[in-house]
């Protein structure tokens, strides 16, 4: 855990001393290896807490266990889907994880399992769980933020970064 | 798998960042919104910043957040600063509501460091050697105005067609109508001309403006005071989103019921539930095209119930049988209650009958509207409507029947109330008159697709994906423009005279000179000879109003993109080069009608025409105003403010029809089925209705999305809405591509197996640059040339199977259930 703090506060002072590029430079810093990374100036999609979320063998198909990444103020769910879906993880690759406030104004969003759906009481807003969080219909303007997971050879999911800004926070890491 | 931004952290804008005033330019609602900018090697920090908030703390719900789409890069002054185009809290229309168009306005501006927006037109480009050639203003506007002059000299200036906008926001404001007005109803008087949604120059609402009563005459916050919301052929979640969330849901909470009438379940009606509970919401799901007949039994029982407001009745409308008698220019008769209703007069039986719905919801809703409370108290009700009866069947006698209902039960002018068009862009009309083009106006597409017309200026219009009897147009506009390049690429290496000839030569043997002002390269561009580009709110001031007639001072925080210029300025270019010409030509009288022109910025145009029919109104004043601005009319200038008119005839004066007596008049609209030619038959002989609408994803920018990947990732195909036992019948899966054909033509799209579809029918998103609807829909308008594109009926085909792109689509409902 040391080793993370560090992370963690090793993107804050980057960020407070300014990331402009970061924004622009996402994608292509995200591509940037890890070991460029550490002596890189703000390498945005790569200063990211791991968090051990649990094993899969705790998970039961379509029942989400909430979480929270990458530090307390930011709740999300672990979800087994039950069907192989593309970035899932896990031997059945039915393993994902999300932010749940709303990327329009911050609810928090409830789960829907007759759908598998990420549903918003203020505004009516939805995303598809099993299509990668895209906005099903709904005001925000990106599709909901996925955990990047990793599951190491025990079964235990990490959560290791995320695809896309967090509702309420001007970078993912504060 | 859904499109990632891949971004997870944004530059802060500092404490001292610049701060304009934004107007949200794509839909009526005009949500406020800040745009600040810094420059680009500083930021803020999180306790620091422009917002005064800690930005090192998780923001809690509704709180103050930059989404990556409301940021970029763009040029100011000549320099690259950052931008943020953030909610405005502080704006009584939208309280800090953000939609999903709005908040990507940051996103879909040109940006030559992120790269964003790169189909926008930075040169005016001519048809020179076989492409389009970039090339200076001077040389692209002596083209146009000396094919233009020779053809109205040799002619007359029928010969010149004109596509315009007459809307606000978007490109749009009274800067620009008043010039292009200015240029084409003052130095000109072109009466073959057209509006950017429809084949005429007219209003969309002609029967209620004759029966006195202003389409938009109520104030945002009616929703809130009312007891019963009643819409009719709209979808306002999506297409006014915050007027929804921010006016509707809070009138709900207050109490509010809300009737629904729609072929159609929508997400509006869907949220109406959620919020009010389905006890009271009432759902009509009419047959298409039958609306006036419902309204008809309503105005009809709610008379006969004695629930008339009968004060309002005998002071507000005209007492004494026929005002205004049925002829070329009104379709309907006009007068008195009585003399209406002898006309109107419906059952409920005769109703459920001809709409598909029960006599028993009709009541419901007719109480809902009228009947008066236990206490002997009236209920107020807000009638809103749209295009499903603006461009629906028999558009001028239904409306009407809908403003009887209004008239009869007082619900003009006072809280709580109004009859109202939605709207679709916000309005910014402000020209001379216009009374030389007729009523019924020319039905322009025609008129071309007949031969008529020389020279085709047109202005962000692009009937190619907004028009009917697309598929007619687009060939014969393409044929007749391909003569003029023709002539244009024969004539290579000669001078400029020699140019002109063989254009005019090429006009004279049934060619068309294309000139098209516009942002981005439309597909009527494709047809044009010189392309001329303009630039658009955020890179100019622009005001306009929005649906409750809230003028807004929306202001320029960024360059013109490459050369573009502010459309106000393209129209004093053309005058002034026309005016030249002319003189050359040594016709100066005619020439002398091209001066006045002399503007250096929109402001100037401002002056020159919305300024000097409304004195009190300056750009500063404006400013000042913010984002809350001031409703219209402005009455006066006190303390500071300009005054405005929170809502119109609170003294129950009707004066829009122009008469003196102030009294508003009843419509006698009879029914008559399938109005405008050939939808009667082509019903009988298809299997689907097409119906047409929108989606909040991309209402009113879809032209800015084609190359967006959030967009096209969700949708990049236009969606056709289906039962999935209609699919399952013609072997049609979710995401195949679909052909829907009839006589007009064929468009295509996206299967989307859709629950609540009623069988036999499909919703087709409308303007899509990727299939227009239009193909489908036949010439049919009615008698004032209003289109009837929402009726149409095709045979649908599979032509494809999923591609990859529509495999990876979510195609669950659409619909919010609570959990």
């Amino acid at each position: 855990m040391k080793k993370c703090n560090r992370r963690v506060e090793l993107g804050r002072r980057q960020f407070l001393r300014g990331s402009a590029v970061a924004a622009v430079g996402g994608a292509a810093a995200a591509v940037v290896p890890a070991g460029a990374a550490q002596a890189a100036p703000a390498p945005a999609q790569v200063d990211y807490p791991g968090k051990n979320l649990g094993n899969v063998s705790a998970l039961k198909v379509n029942e989400p266990v909430d979480i929270n990444y990458p530090d307390a103020d930011s709740p999300g769910i672990l979800l087994k889907l039950g069907q192989a879906v593309e970035g899932g993880v896990g031997p059945d690759r039915d393993i994902v994880a999300y932010s749940v406030l709303c990327p329009h104004k911050g609810w928090q969003l409830a789960y829907d399992k007759s759908d598998k759906s990420l549903n918003c009481s203020g505004h009516f807003s939805r995303f598809d769980c099993e299509s990668g969080g895209q906005q099903i219909w709904g005001h925000a303007t990106q599709n909901l933020p996925q955990f990047t997971l990793r599951v190491d050879n025990k079964g235990d999911i990490y959560a290791e970064g995320a695809s896309d800004l967090i509702f309420g926070r001007p970078s993912n890491v504060l | 798998m859904a499109y990632k931004r891949q971004i997870d952290r944004l530059p802060i804008p500092p404490k001292d960042a610049t701060v304009h005033n934004v107007t949200c330019h794509y839909c009526i609602v005009g949500c406020g919104y800040k745009a600040y900018t810094w420059p680009r090697n500083e930021q803020g920090t999180s306790k620091d910043n422009a917002f005064g908030i800690d930005l090192g703390e998780q923001q809690p719900a509704d709180g103050t957040w930059v989404a990556p789409s409301m940021y970029n890069v763009v040029r100011q002054n000549g320099k690259d600063v950052h931008l943020v185009v953030a909610p405005d809290h502080g704006c009584v229309v939208n309280s800090g509501l953000g939609s999903i168009r709005g908040a990507r306005m940051a996103e879909n501006r040109p940006s030559y460091v992120t790269g964003t927006q790169q189909q926008r037109l930075g040169d005016p480009l001519v048809w020179r050697n076989g492409v389009w050639q970039p090339t200076s203003w001077d040389d692209a506007l002596d083209l146009v105005a000396r094919v233009t002059a020779r053809v109205v000299t040799q002619g007359s200036e029928d010969d010149l067609v004109v596509s315009m906008f007459d809307h606000g926001g978007s490109a749009g404001g009274y800067e620009n109508t008043w010039a292009t007005g200015k240029l084409y109803f003052e130095s000109m008087k072109v009466k073959n001309c057209r509006i950017h949604n429809r084949p005429a120059y007219n209003s969309e609402v002609h029967s209620t403006r004759d029966m006195g009563v202003d389409e938009l005459n109520y104030a945002y916050k009616d929703y809130e005071a009312t007891d019963t919301i009643f819409m009719i052929g709209a979808n306002s979640l999506e297409t006014q989103t915050n007027l929804f969330l921010n006016h509707m849901v809070p009138g709900m909470r207050n109490g509010a019921k809300f009737i629904a009438v729609d072929p159609r379940r929508t997400v509006t009606v869907n949220a109406a539930e959620q919020v009010a509970g389905k006890a009271n919401v009432l759902h009509l799901p009419i047959n298409e095209g039958t609306d006036m007949a419902l309204f008809n039994a309503l105005f009809t029982y709610i008379v006969d119930k004695g629930w008339g407001d009968k004060n309002f009745i005998a002071k507000s409308t005209f007492q004494n049988g026929e005002a205004q008698a049925l002829d070329d220019g009104h379709p309907a008769g006009l007068g008195s209650l009585k003399y209406a209703l002898d006309t109107c007069r419906t059952s409920l039986a005769d109703a459920a009958k001809i709409c598909g719905v029960s006599k028993g919801d009709i009541a419901k809703a007719a109480e809902w509207i009228a009947k008066p409370k236990s206490d002997g108290s009236r209920r107020k009700c807000v009638t809103a409507y749209e295009k499903g009866i603006i461009w629906g069947n028999d558009n001028y006698r239904t409306i009407g029947a809908l403003v009887n209902i209004a008239l009869a039960t007082g619900n003009i002018g006072r809280e709580g109330s109004g009859v109202c068009r939605l709207g679709g862009h916000q309005e910014g009309y402000y020209r001379p008159s216009d009374a030389h083009v007729g009523r019924p106006a020319e039905y322009i597409d025609q008129l071309l697709i007949r031969g008529g017309g020389k020279v085709h200026h047109v202005w962000a219009c692009d009937h190619h994906k907004t028009t009917l009897n697309a598929s007619a147009f687009k060939r014969v506009h393409k044929r007749r423009s391909d003569m003029v390049k023709e002539a244009i690429d024969a004539a290579a290496g000669g001078s400029r005279e020699q140019l002109v000839d063989a254009i005019v030569s090429a006009v004279n043997a049934g060619g068309l000179f294309v000139v098209d002002m516009d942002i981005i390269h439309s597909q009527i561009g494709q047809n044009a000879h010189v392309i001329l580009p303009a630039c658009e709110a955020s890179e100019m001031n622009l005001t306009s109003m929005n649906g409750e007639r809230r003028l807004r001072l929306s202001e320029r925080y960024m360059d013109p993109h490459g050369n573009s210029k502010p459309d106000c300025l393209i129209a004093a270019g053309i005058a002034q080069n026309m005016e030249r010409v002319l003189r050359d030509m040594g016709k100066g009288a005619y020439a002398d009608q091209f001066k006045g022109y002399n503007w250096k910025s929109e402001e100037d145009a401002f002056m020159d025409g919305y300024h000097k029919g409304n004195p009190d109104v300056t750009y500063d004043r404006l400013r000042a105003m913010g984002n809350n601005g001031v409703q219209e009319p402005v009455v006066g200038f006190k303390n500071g403010k300009l005054v405005g008119t929170e809502r119109l005839y609170t003294d129950g004066r009707f004066t829009r029809h122009g008469r003196k007596d102030g009294k508003a008049l009843f419509c006698a609209a009879k029914w008559r089925g399938w109005q405008a030619p050939g939808k009667a038959r082509e019903k009988a002989n298809h299997k689907f209705w097409i119906n047409n609408v929108r989606a909040n994803i991309f209402w009113q920018n879809q032209f800015l999305d084609q190359k967006n990947d959030f967009i096209q990732d969700r949708f990049p195909y236009p969606f056709i809405e289906m039962n999935a036992k209609d699919m399952a019948d013609l072997g049609i899966g979710a995401g195949d591509l679909i052909e829907i054909a009839n006589e007009n033509g064929a468009t295509q799209g996206m299967a989307y197996p859709t629950d609540t579809a009623k069988r036999g029918q499909v919703a087709m998103v409308f303007g899509s640059p990727a299939g227009s609807q239009g193909n489908v829909v036949n010439p049919g308008v009615n008698e004032l040339v209003l289109p009837n594109y929402k009726h149409a009926w095709g045979n649908i085909r599979k032509i494809a199977n999923a591609t990859p792109q529509s495999k990876a689509v979510s195609f669950k409902s659409k619909e919010y259930k609570a959990t």
